[in-house]
């Protein structure tokens, strides 16, 4: 009988993984490669659409899963950031979203049966179906001399992850993931499609929740407080909340510890390698972030810890070396 | 017990002893005229302020109702609360949804980020409509006011509202796990003092209901209407606020949590005079009034006292600073209130209305900007600031016009925010500037992809664009939009701008993709500055100097440390690709030594010509002959293949022009890892990529795919096609630029094809290794034969300095006029030079990116100083 995340959690520090784009840079995919023979003819340029590749090029997401397996992680994130029709209207394959997430599921469920091969005694792995923010904003208008105009709205945000949920259940993730929260509404327009997918089709997974603090105010993108913020997800009622992304572990740190103090559940934190340089990449070594993630199991602030933007197996592979002291 | 807590964009939470809590009324239609009034016009900024009003006077809720007939109910809430979203100092509060209709309810929750309160949802049409409500604001995430109304109607008495809310109670907690904490009663609190006799104990009963529902539900909190009970004073708000006060003095003690008052007008309860307090006790408590005596007295009371009008006690003493300092507030609080009244006053104290935008307006900008900086104000409060700058400059543009003398043709700059990105506060900041400095802006909005940004600036003839982002990945799409103008053979200067856009990414990055001017702005009030010189005469020095700093930043950044994980040379050697030397066979080439084609038939050659190169040359982008049906350059790239074949045709039968070549195969070892030994005599060093790979992918270097072992065996190879020099000269002095660059561009491509050639005949005849290959010219292109024919200076091996082994391997310039340039730049242009490799394996790649450790190992091994080897591989260093 397989663990639960909640008995795993229970017992000692779960480790998620790292990023997936970096980790698709290194395969440096041409546009060709993006496309795949079933996209050949596609009328748009896929070359970006990185979920696309767990239908076009599985085997490459497959082999990142893997070696983040490889590298200690517990939870895997499907490669389904971007994975609604929202964010796919780029690329005018709306009509994809689902599939790309069953796909996506697959792909990490391949990647397990692998690892379970060369690792019959592993650890529990899990799927997080990974839930991103879109590409529009629910709260602030992209126009400031009209600042009540949206440029989506609520339900058309809703039944875009309502799709997705359903392609990440169907594809048998372990977890929903809703991750880079930087609009509340829209991370409440992925709570309210899953509860009402779950409601619908009696499913009951796990979620977990992860913000993203923006700036130097420690506000979101869209203007709350880390505690305002809390408090308009918690209807979830989600195993963990955490932060991930924008910031760098240093910078994190006082965020994670208000968090860890407000939390009914268990805390989450996947931050970036450091912040990115002046050509945006992320250069902070694994052992640099494995080190401050160290300090904050140590001081037991976190109960799920990974890495986001510019993290790599290695990142992984050295935080979890760290936090399994504690 | 848990804590009762909602949100804005902050917390508000209540513990058990918290404060009473004031929700703010008058941001509801049914109960504020002016409200009502201010929504129907659609005048959303006075709206706004009501709601502001209520925030300063200490609401710490609003509730925002708009239920009236003569309003979409739904479509008021929804452009009210996207406003309200706007102003942070509002929005800061929760919002408490306010409708008896759950649609319009609904359609507020779409809104609102924060944890809203709904008010109200009951059991007036039963439990299946109460439970799918409540399970909806579970789904929503929101706290229920729950009104004592059942399908029986509005309960009165004490009895009836404890009832009521018990069983809405069960059903919320039993049947749908509804958090205890998030469940908020109202047991309806009514007029009183109405003179019929029914109406006397109404809040009697409020009161004592309050008690015991707060007895029986532990947990649950209790809300109300405050000023229905006193609907019969209407006009006398000195004995409303009276009554308030002191209802709430008894209902707060019976555990009434928070109610909806007009948070401007409350009574301090120890402030009443004691006559009034008296009276107010008697009709609240129903005491002394079994034949109405209260009622009466209060009644006469009123009568006595004229309403006196209160002043609004939210702080306003900023309004006394002086007009510079109430810019400056307005801007960094977002008012709007004032501003074109203190921009009228600013614009007397000036002499010219301009002085007003460069004066207090950016000096308030700039306190924004510091405090946006330090984290003391964030993005929302930002927008808002913008905006006041916007209204006060739309009030001082018709003044701007008017002072202007006949200068019609105002510059345009187009602006946008790059694909993918939502920010555009900066962009429209660099907007209001430079349109306050007489510019015209073309504002193309965010996530304007690259053909957008190319179509607009071309349809309205614009000087300049700028890009504009926030977030990194933006970096590269204005990477990708310089390239775009590039290549499309845009003219405008472009400015970068953008918090994550750098001087130094700038020159970088985006400068080389684009030499029609890149210059990084640093801020806005630089926008002008560089906008103005680009404009001027002194355009050309501006961005020649612009140029020449921005190269030698790169040249700085170039020399820097990588921050990419690197291998050293050592560990890269280690992971170089496995290939089982012992049981490959090479292939012994027929010939040894160089031999040399004279004149190779042009007409053998054209069929391995590609054209698609030739069109990019030409600026057409597609592919060859897919290109033909191209919507937009299909026609023009048909008449430009015409052309061509005219001209192709003519060069063949009138001899213009002579295609040469010459190729050598000699014994070849692999040695020391990355260097290759030719003939015996001639040492070849390579370079390996040092860029982390993923887990399985080796790190290239091209030697190694030649055998160790010392069985194997490399060529080397130079075509070129000569002869072109007179008829250049011929259509240059007929002016015909079309038909030189199409001779040029030809030549380039007979030499390409000539390269090709040659390589199938080696293949095929001279090494035959691949005897029996037959591939389709399409195949050929694509590459698709066994072994590479990689040239020295390229990717695969970047050093140039290798060409020169090359060509004295092959005699080149002897045996066909090949001469290298000092630069190691082959003449005549149209030449080709390359080493063959057969290995099956043998692929094409890049070195990438190397590090100092084997730019020094390099230079060891190749006895070259090391500051000349930087110089060759500079674009491969970090």
């Amino acid at each position: 009988m397989k663990q639960t995340l909640d008995e795993l959690l229970q017992k000692e520090i779960a480790i998620i993984d790292g990023a997936m784009g970096t980790m698709v840079q290194r395969y440096q995919q041409s546009e060709e490669d993006f496309r795949g023979e079933r996209f050949k003819n596609w009328h748009k340029d896929l070359k970006g659409n990185n979920d696309i590749l767990c239908i076009t090029q599985p085997h490459i997401i497959e082999a990142i899963h893997l070696e983040y397996l490889k590298a200690g992680a517990h939870i895997i994130e499907t490669n389904t950031f971007s994975a609604q029709r929202i964010s796919m209207a780029d690329y005018e394959m709306q009509a994809f979203s689902y599939e790309i997430n069953v796909a996506a599921a697959r792909c990490a469920k391949n990647a397990i049966k692998k690892y379970e091969v060369t690792n019959p005694n592993h650890q529990s792995c899990f799927i997080a179906g990974a839930i991103g923010p879109t590409n529009r904003t629910l709260s602030l208008s992209p126009d400031v001399n009209h600042p009540n105009y949206r440029a989506v709205i609520f339900d058309e945000v809703m039944e875009a992850y309502y799709e997705q949920v359903k392609g990440l259940v169907d594809g048998g993730v372990d977890i929903i993931l809703i991750e880079t929260i930087f609009d509340t509404l829209n991370a409440k327009a992925a709570i309210f499609a899953t509860k009402k997918y779950f409601d619908e089709h009696h499913v009951q997974l796990p979620i977990m929740i992860s913000g993203t603090i923006t700036d130097a105010s420690g506000r979101t993108l869209s203007g709350q407080t880390l505690e305002a913020f809390y408090i308009s997800i918690e209807h979830a009622n989600p195993i963990s909340v955490g932060l991930n992304c924008a910031l760098g572990a240093a910078q994190m740190r006082p965020h994670i510890a208000e968090l860890s103090n407000l939390a009914n559940c268990y805390v989450s934190a996947y931050p970036n390698a450091g912040l990115p340089n002046a050509f945006g990449e992320y250069d902070e070594k694994p052992h640099d972030t494995a080190h401050i993630i160290a300090e904050w199991a140590k001081e037991g602030l976190v109960n799920i810890v990974g890495g986001c933007c510019g993290t790599t197996p290695d990142h992984i592979k050295c935080i979890a070396d760290e936090v399994k002291k504690f | 017990m848990n804590k009762f807590h909602i949100s804005g964009l902050e917390p508000l939470t209540v513990f058990e002893n918290s404060n009473f809590i004031n929700i703010g009324e008058r941001t509801n239609v049914t109960g504020s005229k002016k409200f009502a009034r201010l929504v129907r016009d659609e005048k959303y900024d006075e709206a706004l302020s009501v709601a502001r009003q209520q925030v300063e006077n200490g609401a710490q809720i609003i509730d925002v109702n708009m239920d009236d007939g003569m309003l979409d109910g739904e479509k008021a809430m929804t452009i009210f609360l996207n406003y309200l979203q706007s102003e942070p100092d509002i929005a800061k509060v929760p919002i408490m949804i306010d409708s008896s209709k759950f649609q319009i309810i609904e359609a507020g929750l779409k809104c609102v980020q924060g944890k809203c309160i709904v008010n109200s949802i009951s059991l007036k049409e039963g439990e299946e409509s109460f439970i799918h409500q409540a399970k909806l604001c579970q789904r929503y995430g929101a706290a229920v006011i729950v009104m004592a109304f059942d399908e029986q109607g509005q309960a009165d008495t004490k009895q009836r509202k404890v009832e009521i809310c018990e069983r809405a109670y069960h059903i919320l907690t039993t049947q749908l796990n509804f958090k205890v904490e998030d469940i908020i009663f109202d047991p309806n609190i009514f007029a009183i003092a109405t003179g019929l006799e029914e109406h006397n104990n109404y809040s009697v009963d409020f009161i004592e209901a309050t008690a015991e529902i707060k007895k029986r539900m532990p947990g649950v909190k209790i809300s109300g209407g405050v000023s229905n009970l006193s609907f019969a004073f209407r006009g006398n708000e000195h004995v409303r606020e009276a009554m308030h006060s002191v209802f709430l003095y008894y209902a707060i003690q019976a555990g009434m949590d928070m109610g909806i008052v007009n948070a401007g007008q409350l009574a301090v309860y120890d402030d009443i005079e004691p006559k009034l307090k008296q009276l107010c006790e008697d009709v609240i408590l129903n005491r002394n009034n079994e034949n109405n005596e209260a009622t009466e007295r209060l009644i006469q009371y009123a009568e006595t006292v004229k309403s006196k009008g209160k002043e609004i006690i939210k702080d306003e003493s900023w309004r006394k600073e002086s007009v510079q300092k109430r810019i400056a507030h307005a801007l960094v609080h977002g008012i709007t209130d004032y501003i074109e009244a203190d921009t009228e006053e600013a614009r007397l104290q000036y002499s010219k209305p301009l002085e007003v935008i460069e004066g207090p307006l950016m000096d308030g900008m700039n306190i924004v900007g510091d405090l946006f900086g330090s984290g003391k104000m964030f993005l929302p409060q930002v927008v808002k600031s913008a905006r006041v700058m916007k209204k006060s400059v739309a009030y001082l543009t018709p003044f701007i016009e008017q002072e202007k003398t006949e200068t019609s043709n105002a510059p345009k700059v187009l602006l946008a925010t790059v694909k993918g990105d939502v920010h555009d506060i900066g962009k429209n900041i660099v907007g209001v500037v430079l349109a306050c400095n007489g510019f015209e802006i073309i504002d193309l909005g965010v996530m304007v992809p690259a053909n957008k940004i190319l179509e607009e600036a071309d349809k309205h003839k614009v000087d300049l664009i700028g890009l504009s982002g926030l977030i990194t990945p933006s970096l590269d799409e204005m990477v990708n939009v310089a390239y775009e103008m590039q290549k499309q053979n845009v003219q405008i200067p472009l400015l970068i701008g953008g918090a994550t856009t750098s001087r130094i990414h700038t020159a970088v990055k985006i400068e080389p993709k684009y030499n029609m001017g890149v210059v990084h702005v640093l801020d806005a009030s630089r926008s002008v500055t560089t906008a103005n010189e680009l404009l001027s005469e002194n355009k050309n020095e501006f961005l020649e100097k612009i140029k020449n700093e921005y190269l030698s930043i790169r040249e700085d950044f170039l020399n820097k440390k990588s921050h990419k994980n690197y291998l050293t040379i050592e560990q890269a050697r280690k992971n170089k690709i496995k290939i089982d030397w012992e049981t490959y066979q090479p292939t012994r080439p027929k010939q040894f030594g160089t031999t040399v084609f004279k004149k190779v038939p042009l007409r053998d050659i054209i069929e391995y010509l590609d054209w698609s190169p030739f069109f990019i040359t030409w600026e057409l982008h597609g592919k060859y002959p897919a290109i033909f049906n191209d919507e937009l350059i299909g026609s023009e790239a048909k008449k430009l293949f015409d052309d061509a074949n005219e001209l192709l045709n003519k060069i063949i039968d009138e001899d213009w022009l002579t295609a040469e070549g010459v190729f050598g195969i000699w014994p070849a070892t692999q040695t020391n890892d990355d260097e290759i030994l030719i003939n015996d005599e001639i040492q070849l060093y390579f370079l390996r990529q040092q860029i982390q790979k993923a887990a399985g992918q080796p790190n290239l270097s091209l030697a190694d795919f030649i055998s160790p072992l010392g069985n194997d065996f490399m060529g080397a190879f130079a075509v070129t096609i000569s002869g072109i020099e007179p008829y250049i000269q011929a259509f240059e002095s007929q002016h015909d630029d079309y038909n030189k660059i199409m001779l040029q561009s030809l030549s380039d491509r007979l030499a390409e094809a000539t390269a090709e050639w040659l390589h199938a005949q080696v293949r095929k005849k001279h090494w035959a290794y691949a005897m029996d290959e037959s591939l389709t010219n399409e195949e050929i292109i694509k590459e698709s034969y066994r072994g590479i024919r990689p040239a020295p200076g390229y990717p695969a091996c970047p050093d140039h300095t290798e060409k020169r082994k090359l060509f004295a391997l092959l005699k080149a310039e002897e045996q066909i006029g090949i001469r290298l340039t000092e630069a190691l730049a082959m003449y005549p242009a149209s030449s080709v030079c390359g080493w063959y490799i057969a290995h099956p394996e043998s692929k094409y790649f890049g070195i990438g990116k190397i590090t100092e450790d084997q730019l020094q190992d390099y230079s060891n091994r190749k006895s070259m100083p090391l500051e000349e080897a930087r110089h060759w591989l500079s674009s491969v260093m970090n």
